[in-house]
C-alpha cells in the first residue's frame, strides 16, 4: 500500500516537475483541420459529416498555430472564413484567451478556440500531460 | 572561365534565394496560402461615391464589416484601426479603412460619414440594398444576423479585418482583439512589399 502511495507521489513529481520544452519549429507547433476532398457532396446526399470540433485547446509555446485546410473541391466556410479549394489558413496565437468564431459549419454556430498559456507552474504541467494523454488515446 | 562563372552566378543565386527565404517576415494575422483575388463589389460610399474594392488599389485595404450601432465590437475595431494609422505616421497615406454596414436599415451613407469621421476622416463606408450587402458578405464568408426585435434591434456579426494588398490580392484576416500594433506590424509588411 506504502509502495503504491509512493509510486503515485513520484509519477505525480515527475509529470509536475519535468519541464515541457517550448517547440521551436513552426511546423511542430500547428494543430491541422482539413476538409476533405468529396465533403461537399457527401454533405448534399444527407451525411453529417463532422470536421471542425466545437472546441478547441490550443497551448502558447508548445502548439499555438491554427491551420485549416479546404481539400476540397468547392469554396467551403471553414471555421472564421470562406476558403477557396486547395486553400489553406495559417493562423498564428500569441496571446492566451478564449476566442469566439462564428462558424456555420457547426450547428451552434460557433467555434470556440481556447488558447492555454504557456504550462509554467507543476500543476500546470500535470494538467497538460494529462489532457495529452488523453488526446492521443482518444 | 565560363564554368567557373556559372558556378559564381548559381551560388548568388542561391544565396540570394536563402536570404529572401530567411527574411520573409510573418504576418501576426492568420494567412491565406496561397492568397485570391479580393471579390470587388459596388456599393453606396459614405462620402458621397460609389465604393469599389477597386478605387483603392495600390493601397493596402483593411477590410471590416460592422454598425454604427454596435455597442462593443465594432468601435473597439474602428479605434483600433484609426490608432494604427496614426501610428504608422505618413506610411498611412497609402493605407485605406473600408468599413461595410450589415445594417442597411439603419446605416445610410450620411449616417455611416459621421459615425466614421469619429474615429479617422479618411475611412469610407459602404452600404446598399440588402441584397448587395447579402453578397459581399457570401463573397467574403461573412455572417451577420439580426438578433431582437423593434428599433434597438442588435445584428450578431463576424468580427475579424481582412488584409488586402496594393495588387488586391485578400492576404490574411486578423482576428478581434488585437491591438494596434499588430495592425502597424502587419501593414508595414504589407507596405513595403
Amino acid at each position: 500500500m506504502a509502495v503504491g502511495g509512493a509510486a503515485a507521489l513520484a509519477a505525480l513529481g515527475w509529470l509536475g516537475f519535468t519541464p515541457i520544452e517550448r517547440v521551436p519549429a513552426k511546423a511542430a507547433r500547428e494543430e491541422i483541420f482539413e476538409i476533405p476532398q468529396g465533403t461537399w457532396a457527401r454533405r448534399m446526399s444527407g451525411d453529417k459529416v463532422g470536421i471542425l470540433p466545437d472546441e478547441i485547446r490550443l497551448t502558447l509555446g508548445i502548439r499555438d498555430i491554427l491551420v485549416l485546410r479546404n481539400q476540397d473541391d468547392v469554396p467551403q466556410i471553414f471555421g472564421p472564413t470562406l476558403m477557396m479549394p486547395g486553400q489553406t489558413f495559417r493562423l498564428p496565437f500569441a496571446q492566451a484567451s478564449e476566442y469566439q468564431f462564428a462558424c456555420t459549419a457547426h450547428a451552434s454556430g460557433q467555434m470556440t478556440v481556447i488558447v492555454a498559456p504557456y504550462p509554467a507552474t507543476p500543476w500546470a504541467r500535470v494538467e497538460w500531460r494529462v489532457r495529452e494523454l488523453i488526446r492521443e488515446l482518444g | 572561365m565560363k564554368s567557373r562563372l556559372a558556378i559564381a552566378a548559381l551560388l548568388s543565386l542561391l544565396f540570394a534565394a536563402a536570404a529572401a527565404g530567411a527574411a520573409a517576415p510573418e504576418l501576426k494575422a492568420g494567412v491565406f496560402s496561397p492568397p485570391r483575388q479580393a471579390p470587388d463589389f459596388s456599393l453606396d460610399g459614405s462620402d458621397g461615391r460609389a465604393l469599389r474594392l477597386s478605387r483603392f488599389k495600390g493601397k493596402v485595404v483593411l477590410l471590416g464589416f460592422g454598425f454604427t450601432w454596435c455597442p462593443s465590437v465594432c468601435p473597439t475595431t474602428l479605434a483600433t484601426l484609426a490608432q494604427a494609422r496614426r501610428k504608422l505616421g505618413s506610411a498611412a497615406a497609402d493605407v485605406q479603412i473600408v468599413y461595410i454596414t450589415v445594417d442597411p436599415e439603419r446605416d445610410k451613407a450620411q449616417r455611416m460619414k459621421e459615425y466614421l469621421a469619429a474615429f479617422d476622416p479618411t475611412f469610407v463606408g459602404g452600404t446598399g440594398t440588402g441584397e448587395r450587402l447579402a453578397a459581399v458578405r457570401k463573397d467574403y464568408g461573412v455572417f451577420a444576423q439580426k438578433k431582437g426585435q423593434g428599433k434597438d434591434y442588435q445584428v450578431a456579426h463576424s468580427s475579424f479585418t481582412y488584409l488586402i494588398d496594393r495588387s488586391g490580392s485578400l492576404r490574411a484576416l486578423m482576428p478581434y482583439g488585437h491591438g494596434p500594433d499588430d495592425y502597424v506590424h502587419d501593414l508595414r509588411i504589407l507596405l513595403n512589399e
